[in-house]
């Protein structure tokens, strides 16, 4: 019963803020939109018994949407200022937002403690060997015989690598302002860096 | 799963893999001087790969002993034959390049890049994977890994604001197919349980529920969209113009072959039962890509953009072989696919030694006015692509199009074929166009640069190979593409 509850409510709530992420006007919005719509997403992957890729969801989407923030920050031109006006008028709406969070979390737990939903009969040939976690189920998968398709993403996110340093980094030239020399930096020595003066007074010192 | 055997069948991948790695080592201590060194062993390692394949090429593989990994992937002689024509094509690519980046004249300060060899390895290692993919899964990140070097190739100039348009309008439109095929894929999974090919194609059998088909039409849209079948070819014409030349060569070529056979994998293996469901569609992507491609050149003045459309059109012929649904119309297409290579890639290679004193180069109708009287070989070398091209016999491309005229005669499709037949008509207009500029307009005088020895040489090994000498090879051709339709058929 819990579970079903809880199914319709993530299951909703994704719908709803997937929707809010591309009708919302302020795009600081949609991206909190987004972060709802992961957390919601996190919370159907705990219902059906694979709490290792709920977390995951959340640690790398949150995380990769922290960066997308920070684009968007810096992209866009956002007036903060306009932005913290409302915060007073919206706190409530905040306010119901985090509670919505709260409980959602509170559901999930129940719903994941009182048993994962069934998803259809399970049939021999998918099934995790017995009493092996997420995590050791995944690995086994992974390492085993899906070995070369994660050798190939591993070669696809090197392409990645190589495509971004291709396009972005600029050699900056020798002798340009700003570019550090560090070997002559370490090399130099007290004595032939400072001097040491004894100046009369009312003299002056020369250098 | 036998990972000795695995990796056995997947040997040239590997040698490709480790050959990219080590290159990237030797470019990143190296530095853009090693370009050119990188260039050479790269192009050295596609042809070791290439002749990897010559046993099983030879004998035609097929069946269970073909498969790598479980089902992820297998080497049959159709994988085998698409292989060895993305090499090919792909070492054609590397042949042509330094000499292009080495003119500062182009934009290109620099000179070469050291990486751009390695992107374009890494690129022909996705692409062979694509087309020994059994399984969606591979199918997608193979896929993936093309387009992602394929991306970075189209805008390597980055300080050409023409290059970096389409850099970036290739990778949004592409990223949008990418999103629809793993949509379809994603269906597909949903409705049979499996992303192994066979597996899907065995929940697919009987009466096909809406779900899966939707699933059908939006990996079938995605695949389109990566050959630039029309109506998926918008971003053709802009990435072709804007991408630098030797990128172009390699765009209409080796990926369009990969794309190519792994859309025909897709339709013949995955939904080879359900024919019906397809071949409509397919039909109509093959008779809109002719009809566009033929009437979109007519009015374009730049030479790449109308090779662009050229390409679209030489697709639809392609898809037309596809669309037959049988053995006979895989051979065609494979055998047509091969002679549209050579075609794209010899007119690339002209339009790359149309360059004045100073090396720069000429793109336009005006500037290849009376070519004939200032360059005569190159102008007799692009009159023989063009007529091959528009299938003016005895040329080779006149062959290409009689075996896909046949195949989709013998089954029946008549109306389709003449179709077919009146948009090529239509379209050898400007590839006659084309010959009328350069030998009867007054000379302009423009082409008066010299080419590099590794220009001439492919030029006239793409225009030995389309012309009438051509010939000899079609028996050794059509007996590797009718053992590839017979691999690619053998499930049903």
């Amino acid at each position: 019963m819990i579970q079903t509850l809880a199914f319709y409510l993530f299951a909703g709530l994704v719908i709803a803020s997937a929707v809010m992420v591309i009708m919302a006007r302020n795009p600081v919005h949609s991206v909190l939109w987004l972060i709802l719509a992961f957390f919601n997403a996190a919370g159907l992957m705990v219902l059906v018994g694979a709490e290792f890729i709920a977390v995951l969801l959340v640690i790398v989407y949150v995380g990769a949407v922290a960066v997308l923030f920070l684009f968007v920050v810096m992209m866009l031109d956002i007036d903060f200022a306009a932005m913290r006006a409302g915060f007073v008028r919206n706190f409530p709406l905040g306010l119901a937002i985090a509670a919505i969070l709260l409980a959602e979390l509170f559901l999930g737990i129940g719903a994941y403690n009182a048993g994962g939903l069934q998803l259809g009969t399970p049939d021999g040939a998918n099934q995790a060997a017995m009493g092996a976690s997420n995590i050791e189920a995944i690995g086994a998968l992974l390492y085993g015989p899906y070995i070369i398709l994660f050798e190939i993403a591993g070669i696809i996110l090197l392409v990645a690598m190589i495509g971004a340093i291709v396009l972005t980094h600029r050699e900056a030239k020798p002798g340009a302002r700003g570019r550090q020399d560090i070997g002559k930096q370490i090399s130099r020595r007290p004595d032939e860096a400072t001097i040491m003066k004894n100046p009369e007074s009312g003299q002056g010192v020369e250098l | 799963m036998d990972y000795a055997s695995s990796f056995a069948l997947i040997a040239p991948e590997l040698l490709l893999t480790a050959s990219g790695l080590v290159l990237l080592l030797v470019a990143a201590f190296g530095g853009d001087k090693m370009a050119r060194p990188i260039a050479i062993l790269a192009a050295a390692t596609l042809f070791g790969a290439g002749i990897m394949l010559l046993p099983g090429l030879h004998s035609g593989v097929m069946g269970l002993d073909t498969y790598a990994f479980g089902t992820l992937m297998r080497a049959d002689a159709f994988a085998l034959f698409a292989k060895a024509m993305i090499y090919l094509a792909a070492i054609g690519c590397l042949m042509i390049a330094p000499p292009y980046f080495a003119q500062a004249a182009n934009g290109n300060e620099r000179g070469m890049r050291a990486e751009y060899p390695i992107l374009v390895l890494f690129a022909v290692l996705g692409m062979s994977i694509m087309v020994s993919a059994s399984d969606f899964m591979t199918l997608y990140l193979g896929l993936e890994l093309n387009s992602l070097a394929a991306y970075v190739l189209a805008s390597v100039m980055r300080n050409d604001a023409k290059s970096s348009e389409a850099g970036l309008k290739y990778f949004v439109l592409g990223a949008l197919a990418s999103g629809i095929l793993l949509y379809g894929m994603s269906l597909l999974y949903g409705f049979t349980g499996s992303t192994e090919f066979g597996a899907v194609r065995a929940g697919l059998s009987g009466e096909m529920g809406t779900g899966a088909l939707f699933g059908l039409v939006f990996v079938l849209a995605g695949l389109a969209f990566k050959i630039a079948a029309v109506p998926f070819h918008m971003w053709t014409p802009d990435v072709y113009e804007g991408a630098p030349t030797p990128v172009t060569a390699f765009f209409a070529t080796a990926p369009k072959v990969a794309a190519v056979a792994l859309i025909a994998r897709v339709a013949l293996e995955v939904f080879g039962e359900q024919a019906a469901a397809w071949q409509q569609i397919v039909m109509f992507l093959a008779l809109a890509s002719i009809v566009v491609g033929a009437l979109g050149a007519i009015g374009q003045d730049n030479l790449k953009r109308l090779l662009a459309y050229s390409s679209i059109n030489n697709v639809g012929f392609i898809l037309l072989g596809l669309a037959v649904a049988n053995a006979a119309g895989a051979s065609a297409m494979m055998i047509y696919l091969f002679i549209y290579v050579a075609m794209s890639l010899g007119s690339f290679v002209a339009l790359l030694m149309l360059r004045g004193e100073d090396g720069t180069l000429y793109e336009t109708f005006d500037d290849i006015k009376g070519l004939s009287s200032t360059q005569p070989v190159i102008a007799w070398a692009l009159l023989l692509l063009m007529f091959s091209l528009a299938g003016i016999p005895p040329l080779l491309g006149f062959y290409g199009k009689f075996v896909i005229f046949q195949a989709t005669v013998e089954a029946g499709l008549v109306a389709f074929g003449a179709i077919a037949i009146a948009a090529s008509v239509i379209g050898a207009f400007y590839y006659i166009k084309f010959v009328k500029v350069m030998f009867f307009d007054e000379p302009v005088d423009r082409v008066t640069g010299k080419s590099t020895a590794a220009h001439w040489a492919l030029l006239l090994i793409t225009a030995v190979i389309i012309s009438p000498l051509g010939y000899l090879l079609t028996p050794s051709l059509t007996d590797l593409a009718d053992k590839a339709a017979d691999a690619l058929f053998l499930v049903s």
